[in-house]
């Protein structure tokens, strides 16, 4: 059928144009002039070290948001509380501002003299801006919503009979979440935090405002990237690119795969 | 409940507020000062053009794309739904410098139309693609043939058809797409500014603005376009708010 083919050549040449295409160059262009440059980026020490803060700030990040997305949703769906409608409906804000409004919003609090805190944090000796805490608060801000919203459609279609059940069984409250409600829903969880992990791992506009971005201290791995760029380390950027590219592909393989048992659990 | 809302108020109400004040400091009228000012108005101009073209492409080719993978049966269709995710995976910064290798001055198509307003287009359109094609998808999925057959045995057209019964039914969905592509499309930073070039008055975005602003120590110009960008944000949420709402009607009835 020519229709069709002609739907399939449209939609898979927008894909190769705009996503593959881009993709396999980058491959190209980080090997091009074989593993050496590749290898002497990654084994320098600022780029390990923009590694570690990335990977700090995340592991930081992604367990608060996983407990505070279950707690989130439990709230949202099984209870009645005034604000309730304003809180569903802006849990996802993190989502639809720029990354950039919100490293504002924690620099206008923070800013040494300026800021909220800045010089009560200044009288005490606490540096949050341009350090590794601004880092991790813009991470949390972030990536906030994700778990909860996956969870949130997830414990609606679950219902609470079998906790009602559980508890007439004289199950208490917690052993309701952890035997009943927590299981039902870990798919949905895992998810969740698949997501949130993405997202943290490659924050790169909130980071780039809070951090100061000093080498070999709080820069990051995505606003390294960037600055490799900007010096002209053509093949240190891509290098750097591809490991976050490949744990992107392992983030893609993990959704892929949790993603029809969601729908089944 | 404490927990929760201790945890929202610190980590998102209380930045937000600190904007909000910071922009109210410079009153409604420097507000208008800043907002009007010629680099500020170019940057927003840019910014919501380049986005409404970016929503309008992903409703169109999105569309396209969910159709193709739901009613289309081809060898490799699993990986291809797979790969429409990879915008959402894969960092921002990286996804400009992936186009940067194809479409930039290294271009081997000799394309090279990085540091000009279509290199911001791009850049969206590459981050925005998982939107509409996510949204649609399901509806699609959920969509009975059997209406369009009887449509088409009623002697109806195969336009007749898409116009007045697969695209009423597909709408919010793909509505609901667009708006947050819109979203994401306005505040998008990390893929434009290794792309864009990032010239004043040119090629210079609203987030790119702010974070230059916020560089060069003018916090206050930064907060006036920031809280319009919240404000678009803000909206765009009521308006997917109000899609659900409407998407749901029957079910609430």
């Amino acid at each position: 059928m020519p229709r069709r083919l002609g739907l399939r050549a449209v939609a898979l040449g927008y894909l190769v144009v705009i996503l593959l295409a881009p993709l396999a160059m980058v491959f190209y262009r980080t090997f091009e002039n074989g593993l050496h440059p590749v290898w002497q980026t990654l084994s320098d020490p600022d780029t390990l070290h923009a590694f570690e803060v990335t990977l700090i700030a995340t592991g930081i990040a992604v367990p608060l948001n996983a407990v505070f997305g279950v707690l989130c949703g439990l709230a949202i769906v099984r209870r009645r509380f005034p604000g309730k409608g304003l809180l569903n409906a802006f849990i996802d804000l993190p989502l639809a501002v720029s990354p950039v409004v919100i490293g504002l919003c924690l620099y206008l609090l923070y800013a040494p003299r300026t800021g909220w805190f800045g010089s009560w944090l200044l009288g005490h000796g606490i540096q949050i801006l341009f350090a590794l805490p601004a880092i991790v608060l813009a991470t949390i801000f972030v990536s906030v919503p994700f778990v909860a919203r996956e969870v949130i459609p997830t414990l609606r279609e679950l219902g609470n009979e079998q906790e009602q059940a559980a508890a007439t069984l004289g199950a208490n409250r917690w052993q309701r979440f952890w035997r009943i409600t927590l299981p039902s829903i870990r798919w949905a969880v895992i998810y969740g935090v698949v997501l949130t992990t993405a997202r943290c791992l490659g924050e790169y506009g909130a980071v780039a405002v809070v951090s100061g971005r000093i080498v070999g201290k709080t820069e990051t791995a995505t606003t390294l990237v960037e600055d490799l760029t900007l010096n002209f380390n053509t093949a240190g950027a891509y290098a750097v690119s591809l490991v976050l590219a490949t744990i992107a592909v392992l983030v893609l393989v993990a959704m892929t795969v949790i993603r029809p048992r969601e729908g089944a659990a | 409940m404490g927990v929760i809302t201790t945890f929202l108020l610190v980590v998102v109400v209380l930045p937000l507020a600190a904007l909000l004040w910071e922009s109210k400091k410079s009153g409604v009228h420097g507000f208008w000062q800043i907002v009007s000012s010629p680099e500020a108005v170019a940057a927003l101009e840019l910014t919501f053009g380049a986005a409404f073209t970016v929503a309008l492409i992903n409703a169109v080719l999105g569309t396209i794309t969910a159709w193709v993978l739901v009613r289309d049966d081809f060898r490799g269709k699993a990986l291809v739904n797979a790969v429409i995710d990879l915008p959402f995976a894969l960092p921002t910064i990286v996804a400009g410098l992936t186009l940067l290798a194809l479409y930039g001055p290294r271009s081997p198509l000799g394309a090279h139309v990085a540091y000009t307003r279509g290199a911001i287009v791009l850049a969206l359109c590459f981050v925005t693609l998982p939107f509409v094609v996510r949204t649609v998808q399901p509806v699609l999925l959920e969509l009975d043939e059997e209406m369009e057959e009887a449509a088409r045995s009623l002697g109806a057209g195969r336009l007749a058809v898409f116009r007045r019964i697969v695209l009423p039914n597909l709408l919010p969905g793909i509505l609901s797409g667009v708006v947050l592509a819109l979203a994401r499309a306005l505040g998008e930073i990390g893929s434009i500014v290794v792309i864009s070039g990032n010239v004043p008055y040119h090629t210079e975005v609203a987030s790119v603005f702010i974070f230059t602003q916020i560089q060069n120590g003018y916090p206050d110009y930064a907060a006036a376009v920031a809280v319009i960008l919240l404000a678009a944000a803000f909206v765009l949420l009521l308006a997917i708010g109000a899609l659900r709402f409407f998407a749901t009607r029957h079910e609430r009835a």
